[in-house]
């Protein structure tokens, strides 16, 4: 089938209208929950369906796509989502961080940092920070109205109760802008400091769920915690097995049936370049 | 101060055909209990709802003195204002705990959670709070972490009392507190609520159908029927004295222990 078969980038104008309209009141105000009319989309709930439709509204004829799963390029979902894209819109695709303009992402942030040339586009399954403890849409859109947030701290306090520390280590909840909580959608909580202050846009789709969130450029985003059980970012004891990064995320990999485990980097494009550079710069000493 | 905390002028409310409440006046001060006693349907729980902004009245309005010693209509606070008072200033005690709990969370969260909700940020005394407040209310302190559900009915009534309290509110709604609990646990919960009210100087406004449990904790008491207050007065004058013939015939149908 040709590409012909299909509008631009799969959605039709209208609804691309509809959806850069959410994002914009999204952007306008950081950190809320702005509803949107999410489309049935060729692919299950739960494998980003909020993410496609935001990439499909904003993607254009000259960006270049790199879409990530849990930090690879190389995953079922991170390769369809690509091969979407390039089938529906014609655009060219790259697993490279830095030569990317739009970046669709499910649970990671990449290890690259970006630039104000960028945009991040997050799948995210459940976008309402308070449902674990408020299941009532009316009361959560009551509590974010009036920013009663004193709930969130009891989920934290419930985490130091019965495990010493703030437990919590992926849908880490942050403040934006001083305002709005949100769920940053299920990242380790080692890559919520990376959203404060970003230089590019982040962007949210929740396509169940039908709400689009958004923080802007160079916005303040602050992870909550307590005055004496302060936020930690996640350590790791081990150094990545393939490229030796200490500063990285890593993944554990059980390697046989007898307790062996590897870590390496979940981020496969900054663990291979590095892998590149440390081979490229044995070669050049060899001669 | 002599004005009163909460005065309630006129209130009315119909639900269709049927008159809830019609044309009640009372003022509450601080440090007393008022117990609004009847059968069921009598409108008790609406007057309770009415008084404490769960619903909205058609004639007549309630007025509240603010923490700036100010009265203020509830009907002219704003939503975040009233939400304000009912998590700071006010407590709630429901007959049934699980309404006035977080069921799924531990006792400390649950007592916390009001102490978080108006900006404390420190583990350490959020903790030290919650646990002064359980022994207070003779819950042991090692219960601190179990969540209300491995609770009795009496220990989540006190919970749930403690939860309310940390605040230091100055005015508690109680929905029949006892109901629902054998004779011995009432006794003591009653105990510690009489107890509390005194040392905390609460104002305290009571639903019940139990005449005994009004003579124990309140100090006044209006008496409903159908709807409309048919008498009102000091608690030992109206049970010891009654006038109204349907209050005779509720204080004679209580059994003499």
């Amino acid at each position: 089938m040709s590409a012909r078969a299909y509008n631009f980038a799969y959605l039709d104008e209208q609804t691309k209208r509809m959806i850069r309209r959410a994002i914009l009141k999204a952007i306008a105000i950081p950190g809320y929950q702005v509803p949107f009319a999410s489309r049935e989309m060729p692919m299950p709930y739960g494998w980003g369906t909020g993410g496609v439709q935001v990439t499909a509204a904003i993607i254009g004829p000259n960006d270049v796509l790199k879409v990530i799963d849990q930090g690879a390029d190389d995953t079922t979902n991170a390769v369809s989502i690509r091969a979407f894209f390039a089938k529906t819109a014609d655009v060219a695709t790259t697993t490279d961080t830095a030569e990317a303009t739009v970046i669709q992402t499910r649970h990671r942030f990449p290890e690259t940092p970006l630039t104000s040339d960028q945009v991040l586009v997050y799948q995210v399954p459940i976008p309402e920070p308070l449902r674990f403890l408020e299941p009532r849409e009316t009361e959560t859109r009551t509590m974010h109205a009036l920013a009663e947030y004193g709930v969130m701290h009891v989920k934290l306090y419930e985490d130091i109760a019965r495990h010493g520390h703030i437990a919590t280590t992926y849908a880490y909840p942050a403040r934006v802008a001083d305002r709005y909580i949100m769920d940053p959608s299920p990242i380790p909580k080692f890559d919520n400091p990376k959203l404060d202050n970003c230089p590019a846009l982040q962007l949210f789709g929740a396509g169940r769920e039908k709400r689009i969130y958004a923080v802007p450029p160079y916005t303040r985003v602050v992870s909550l915690d307590f005055e004496d059980h302060p936020f930690e970012r996640t350590k790791f004891d081990a150094a990545c097995e393939f490229c030796g990064s200490t500063e990285s995320f890593l993944d554990e990999v059980v390697i046989d049936d007898k307790g062996g485990r590897m870590f390496v980097c979940s981020d496969t494009d900054y663990c291979q370049k590095r892998q590149a550079k440390s081979q490229g710069a044995s070669e050049e000493r060899r001669p | 101060m002599n004005l009163p905390l909460l005065s309630a002028r006129g209130l009315s409310k119909r639900f269709g055909a049927i008159a809830a409440c019609r044309d009640i006046s009372f003022d509450l001060y601080e440090g007393e209990a008022l117990a609004i006693v009847g059968e069921s349907g009598s409108g008790k729980s609406t007057l309770l709802s009415l008084i404490a902004g769960a619903l909205q009245p058609e004639a007549g309005e309630v007025m509240y003195r603010m923490r700036d010693g100010a009265p203020r209509p509830l009907a002219s606070l704003s939503e975040a204002e009233r939400r304000g008072l009912a998590r700071t200033d006010w407590g709630f005690v429901h007959q049934d705990a699980a309404r006035g709990l977080r069921m799924n969370v531990s006792a400390g969260g649950n007592i916390g959670e009001r102490l978080m909700a108006v900006g404390g940020r420190h583990y350490g005394n959020i903790r030290a709070a919650a646990e002064e407040w359980l022994v207070r209310v003779e819950i042991a302190a090692s219960r601190i972490d179990d969540p209300p559900t491995t609770y009795s009915g009496g220990m989540r009534q006190r919970l749930q009392i403690a939860r309310n309290l940390v605040t230091r509110p100055r005015l508690v709604f109680m929905d029949e507190p006892t109901g629902g609990l054998d004779v011995s646990v009432q006794a003591r919960l009653l105990d510690l609520l009489r107890g509390l009210i005194a040392d905390m100087g609460l104002a305290v406004v009571l639903v019940t159908h139990d005449l005994a449990v009004a003579r124990l904790l309140s100090h006044r008491m209006l008496v409903m029927k159908q709807g409309e207050v048919i008498e009102s007065g000091l608690t030992d004058r109206v049970l010891d004295d009654p006038q109204a013939p349907y209050t005779q015939l509720l204080v004679s149908s209580v059994l003499a222990a």
